[in-house]
């Protein structure tokens, strides 16, 4: 029976979320800003303004948290901080 | 004055929950369910691709497999839908301080204290924006009912799914709710569904129609409850309720590779589930009072037992000491076991104040509660496997079991009815 199973994991793994290395800057009254990230082909970007940060879902990469609507290199972009399992991290969408 | 009460229901909400975070399995037939071992599990939850196959919630593994043998079974991941409740009740307490949870992914709402006003158009319009925050922020859809009572809103968000708001009135309560089946009523049981057919008792709107006093004959008290259901009289309120009252007991059960013969066995598997008992009773900020055991025998008779704890615990060798202590006094061995379970119930929140003894030693108490907590740090860190009681490594059949497979949080029942 075993055999006829289908693997779920081959299906776990989402191609388009891809967790990056932030710079951050923890202000005053407790927010949190990100000043810049390393992308996976190890070129750091600077973020040069955050437009807006409200709680919204990724349907492409596969996730939810609170997201931030960057601007990069003229390019609006997002970034979404994401708590799972206590652990705090950043991910973004592969275009 | 007559209330607004709301009643959201996230649509198939675990397997809605695996499909948001892994994009590869939207467009397949997904359950969520036990694990891959065939002889045990079911099916927890389903997305429409799956339902359109005949896969129910509740049903056997392999008895889904046969109907849709495409379909992709992911297993359950607890901590992620308790978060992900917790993050739904938020958006709804930004519309009222009267939520009550029923269950991890369904609530009510009382918005009758809104100061945007009050009545049904505003009930509806509160609905939708529920609807787009939910899937805008936490990327799955939800079922709105809204009525005047908490059994006609609940009734509602079942009518049309997914991502919809149904309103029901005191005007068009007859032609909407009348005509559905009496098992669609909050309350209607199989037992009671089986009782009503008999009695040729088949909408909600027999029942309305039935004499009350009748209703009582039948089923006594509840028979009174459903009579004022039916007819939208139902005034019970909707309670502000604590995250910690979500959840009424946690407890877990398997079904073993292989059939136990001695306490020694059950030990073994008592341990491994009263681990991972303890460990989601801590999450959750819980103790238990009570501990249940339920027995299967090989020949599928079963039964529960429980006791009272002198102390609340969320020690996960206090519950299998309690839990091997029910089991020496109420079992003979006439056959082995198939399956067996531990559960917590009686759920206080810990940190309440408690009596100490002379006759208890605390300080180990406290000791053991710290051992606890550092190995949910470590299996955190490094995977449940990565720190292991010797006890469970004296059978590695039995000891290696992950036991997250049975459906294992039970939400608080309505007025009585469960």
């Amino acid at each position: 029976m075993n055999g006829s199973a289908i693997d779920y994991r081959p299906y776990m793994d989402s191609e388009d979320k891809v967790y990056v290395d932030v710079t951050e800057r923890r202000t005053k009254d407790g927010g949190l800003i990100p000043l810049s990230f390393v992308w996976e082909d190890g070129v750091s970007y600077a973020v040069d303004d955050v437009l807006d940060a409200r709680p919204a879902a990724s349907l492409k990469a596969g996730g939810m948290g609170l997201r931030y609507t960057v601007r990069v290199k003229r390019r609006e972009t997002f970034m979404y901080l994401e708590e799972e399992r206590g652990l705090c991290r950043w991910f973004m969408e592969r275009k | 004055m007559s209330r607004t009460v709301l009643h959201a229901d996230l649509n198939n909400c675990y397997a809605s929950i695996e499909m948001l975070h892994h994009p590869k399995l939207r467009g397949h037939p997904v359950a969520v369910g036990g694990s891959a071992e065939e002889r045990r599990g079911i099916i927890l939850a389903r997305n429409y691709e799956a339902r359109a196959y005949g896969v129910k919630v509740g049903q056997a593994l392999w008895e889904a497999r046969a109907k849709c043998p495409e379909l992709i079974v992911v297993p359950p991941d607890y901590d992620k839908y308790l978060r992900f409740s917790r993050k739904f009740r938020g958006i709804l307490a930004d519309y009222s301080p009267q939520v009550e949870p029923f269950g991890l992914d369904e609530s009510w709402v009382d918005i009758s204290g809104s100061a945007r006003g009050s009545g049904e158009k505003l009930g509806e319009k509160i609905a939708d924006e529920i609807r787009e925050r939910v899937k805008f922020e936490l990327g799955v859809t939800v079922s709105v009912g809204v009525s005047w009572n908490k059994v006609f809103a609940k009734l509602g968000s079942d009518i049309r799914k997914p991502d919809a708001t149904t309103v029901i009135t005191e005007d068009n309560f007859r032609d909407v709710v009348w005509p559905l089946p009496a098992a669609d009523l909050l309350g209607v049981g199989r037992a009671t569904q089986g009782k009503f057919a008999r009695y040729g008792v088949r909408t909600i709107g027999d029942i309305a129609n039935c004499d009350a006093e009748l209703l009582k004959l039948w089923f006594g008290k509840c028979g009174a409850s459903l009579w004022a259901y039916a007819n939208g009289r139902d005034s019970s309120p909707v309670t502000e309720t604590g995250d910690e009252a979500v959840v009424k007991s946690v407890g877990n059960s398997t079904t073993t590779p292989r059939d136990l013969e001695n306490e020694h066995d059950c030990h073994i598997v008592f341990q491994n589930l009263s681990e991972s008992v303890a460990e989601r009773m801590r999450e959750l900020g819980l103790q238990a009072k009570t501990v249940e055991i339920s027995l299967r025998r090989n020949d599928l008779a079963s039964f529960t037992r429980q006791t009272a704890l002198r102390d609340p615990t969320h020690i996960s060798t206090e519950l299998c000491a309690a839990a091997m202590k029910l089991l020496r006094e109420n079992y003979r061995w006439e056959r082995p076991l198939r399956s067996i379970g531990v559960r917590g119930t009686n759920l206080i929140p810990i940190g309440q104040p408690r009596q100490l003894t002379l006759f208890e030693d605390e300080v180990k108490r406290g000791k053991s509660e710290r051992l606890e907590y550092a190995i949910d740090d470590i299996r955190r860190r490094f995977g449940h496997h990565a720190i292991d009681r010797a006890l469970l490594r004296l059978d590695d059949k039995l000891g290696r079991l992950n036991p997250k497979s049975d459906h294992a949080i039970h939400s608080i029942g309505f007025g009585g009815i469960q």
